[in-house]
């Protein structure tokens, strides 16, 4: 698996999403030419013809909703030494869990009527539920600059700098008025940093897309929400837009996150 | 005797989600010939039941990452048709010129990016970094250009954050119209090379007369975000009966549904739009189309390239005259977002986006929950047509090498600038 000219080769697959991570890469026209420059692309269907599936790194977007996609994403990690998650959709699962938190069998029949089994369709998870991920890149779509930046911190064996602390920090930097301030809501305080704080800079709440930080406060969090009018069933909606996995969603499935009888009890 | 030809390409690359063609032929006869769809479905339609109708925007955006803005448009349009608001002059002018940047992004995409390897013969955007390195920095000039519009306006391309039914929560410094307005102009010598090397290039010669449906908006201006339905059939309907004339059924071997309307198939995108609105675009779209061979009506499906860049040209004006119109005006940040009134009901909304006409539908309670959807994607509408063409073009190119004939279907089916992951939802959904 030698690499030709010292550059590593990569591939970039796409499970069930919208592909505006791989967008979101060619988006990156400043440095595209650079990235090519260091890496050889060798699979990245919608960009390009394949050339190959002698993979070193894997750039996976979407979430993983049918038995087949399963086995695709285990023969991907089986070949790539690094497997990056790429966007909400990869982890943790994004709008795609929304689909968990209903019946299965009467969400196909609503959406193909008579023919709903014609297509195959598991509860989603995100790929971190299938194989071991290594990177992730988070956020709805994902953030060019730091999508860039784990390239060249990969290329250079070095661990990426991408942020652990809130999301209130980038809106501080980016001196906004707090959404709490204005009489709004925002989940903010419990979600990763890393996008700029781009929708409360354009007059909006944060809807958590980047995903929850290590150890999120989620009591406190209740409890501001719930000071803010909020009651348990709106604040387990607005949790489950993008974060569905790590609010009940994943339970199902084995995966243990927010304990959500510590919202439930709230207001009780 | 024609060759027997047996091909199975899957993952049909350089379109946006996954799509499979299969064609199978016995001495000359077409045995099989499919378009298949195997997307994995997302449920949109459901995932939105028991959610608030201001979500319901950043929802569905997310259905597709090219057609972001152009699903964001439907859904407002859809939402405001729900609660009988009509958003001011300025909300509309922003989101036109958001949506513009929409279309010059996704067209720029298409044809440089995903179009142009074809007809310089290599497999992808990539090599042509080193053969043709002036139109690569070109490409990724104006496709720049054409995001930051959507930045500037929504705060990012790619699933934008301002744009709120009857308004927007952050509107643009006149600097920064300014300077789009600046960078649009420059672009036109750009747009002048694409045609240069366009009149170089011959795309194949195929004609298949069929229905055309877009959006029309009274004749007046080229409608991409108002106007009715209209269909080169000869009728024209308000964007809400859009029920009454479309016909849905699900195929076996597809994800995403497939529809007719006065006959069994129908094409829907800039060649449709182009076809069906001639008379709207601005001058200086009217000469690059003569200079390219594009006249209305035009059979051609490979011709929705140049349909595109056309549009292109269209776009980059009416920005320019949008963005003129907004600094006259001057643009302040209003309230008509923070002051909606939910009402319980239906409402309908469309788009005609770069890949052709979008329909939202929702249903809202009176405490503003969504309560059912429907939603109709460009690409759906397409894949009747698509087979349609296929069959058409196969008995012309039969004695053509397996590979070229190959290399001619996935041709024809990437000038539908097809967007599979869009495409993939949706059943009738009654209301109750």
């Amino acid at each position: 698996m030698a690499d030709t000219n010292g550059k590593p080769k990569v591939g970039i697959f796409s499970f069930a999403c919208c592909e505006g991570c791989q967008l979101a890469v060619l988006e990156c026209e400043n440095q595209l030419l650079d990235l090519l420059g260091a890496v050889e692309i060798v699979n990245f269907r919608e960009a390009m013809d394949k050339i190959g599936d002698d993979y070193r790194i894997a750039f996976v977007e979407g979430s993983i909703t049918t038995t087949e996609h399963i086995e695709e994403l285990k023969e991907i990690r089986e070949q790539a030494d690094i497997l990056v998650a790429l966007g909400a959709c990869a982890w943790p699962g994004g709008l795609n869990i929304m689909k968990n938190f209903q019946n299965l069998t009467e969400v196909r029949k609503y959406v193909y009527g008579d023919k709903w089994e014609v297509h195959d369709s598991i509860p989603t998870r995100p790929i971190s539920a299938v194989v071991p991920v290594d990177f992730y890149l988070r956020g709805c779509p994902i953030d060019r600059d730091e999508f860039v930046e784990l390239v060249r911190s990969l290329l250079l064996g070095k661990t990426p700098n991408i942020p652990t602390y809130p999301m209130c920090v980038d809106c501080k930097l980016n001196e906004n008025e707090c959404r709490f301030h204005l009489g709004e809501i925002c989940l903010g305080p419990v979600t990763r940093a890393g996008c700029n704080a781009i929708c409360p800079t354009f007059g909006t709440k944060c809807e958590g897309c980047r995903g929850l930080v290590n150890d999120p406060q989620v009591n406190a969090q209740r409890d501001v929400l719930e000071e803010h009018g909020l009651t348990v069933e709106d604040i387990l909606r607005e949790s489950r837009l993008f974060n569905g996995w790590e609010f009940g969603g994943g339970e199902d499935l084995g995966y243990k996150g927010v304990d959500v009888t510590v919202i439930q009890a709230g207001g009780e | 005797m024609p060759q027997d030809v047996n091909i199975q390409s899957n993952y049909v690359t350089r379109v946006e989600g996954h799509g499979n063609i299969i064609l199978n032929t016995k001495n000359g006869e077409i045995e099989e010939l499919r378009f298949d769809i195997v997307e994995a479905p997302r449920f949109f339609e459901a995932m939105l039941r028991g959610r608030k109708w201001y979500e319901a925007a950043d929802i569905t955006c997310r259905i597709c990452g090219i057609c972001s803005w152009g699903h964001t448009t439907a859904s407002l349009n859809a939402m405001e048709n729900c609660f009988g608001i009509t958003p001011s002059e300025q909300t509309l002018k922003l989101r036109q010129l958001g949506f513009n940047g929409e279309q010059l992004q996704s067209h720029y995409l298409h044809v440089l990016y995903l179009v142009a390897p074809d007809l310089l013969g290599v497999g992808s955007v990539i090599p042509l970094a080193t053969t043709h390195p002036d139109i690569v920095q070109l490409a990724l000039r104006v496709k720049r250009m054409a995001n930051d519009i959507m930045c500037v306006i929504g705060g990012r391309h790619i699933h934008p954050v301002a744009c709120k039914v009857n308004g927007f929560s952050h509107v643009p410094r006149a600097r920064e119209l300014q300077d789009l307005k600046e960078r649009l102009v420059a672009s036109r010598a750009d747009l002048r090379t694409i045609v240069d090397v366009l009149k170089t290039l011959s795309l194949p010669d195929f004609s298949r007369e069929t229905e055309y449906i877009s959006l029309a908006d009274h004749g007046h201006e080229y409608a991409y975000i108002r106007g009715e339905v209209k269909s080169s059939d000869g009728w024209q309907r308000p964007i809400p009966e859009y029920r009454e004339w479309m016909h849905e059924w699900v195929e076996d071997h597809s994800t995403g549904k497939h529809t007719k309307a006065s006959r069994n198939a129908y094409m829907v995108g800039a060649l449709a739009r182009f076809n069906n609105n001639y008379g709207a675009l601005c001058p200086e779209a009217k000469a690059v189309a003569e200079e390219l061979g594009l006249q209305p009506t035009n059979c051609n499906p490979f011709m929705n390239n140049i349909a595109q860049v056309v549009e292109c040209v269209h776009c980059t004006e009416h920005s320019v005259q949008l963005i003129d119109e907004l600094l006259d005006m001057g643009v302040k940040q209003e309230e008509g977002h923070r002051n909606v009134t939910v009402k319980a009901g239906t409402g309908v909304g469309a788009a005609d986006v770069p890949r052709g006409i979008l329909f939202h539908e929702y249903a809202v309670d009176e405490d503003g929950t969504i309560t059912g959807s429907n939603l109709v994607i460009p690409t759906g509408q397409n894949y009747a047509n698509i087979e349609a063409d296929m069959r058409a073009f196969v008995p012309q190119i039969l004695d053509r090498p397996q590979n070229e004939i190959q290399l001619f279907l996935e041709m024809l089916v990437r000038a539908y600038d097809p967007c599979i992951s869009c495409s993939v939802h949706l059943l009738d959904v009654k209301f109750v």
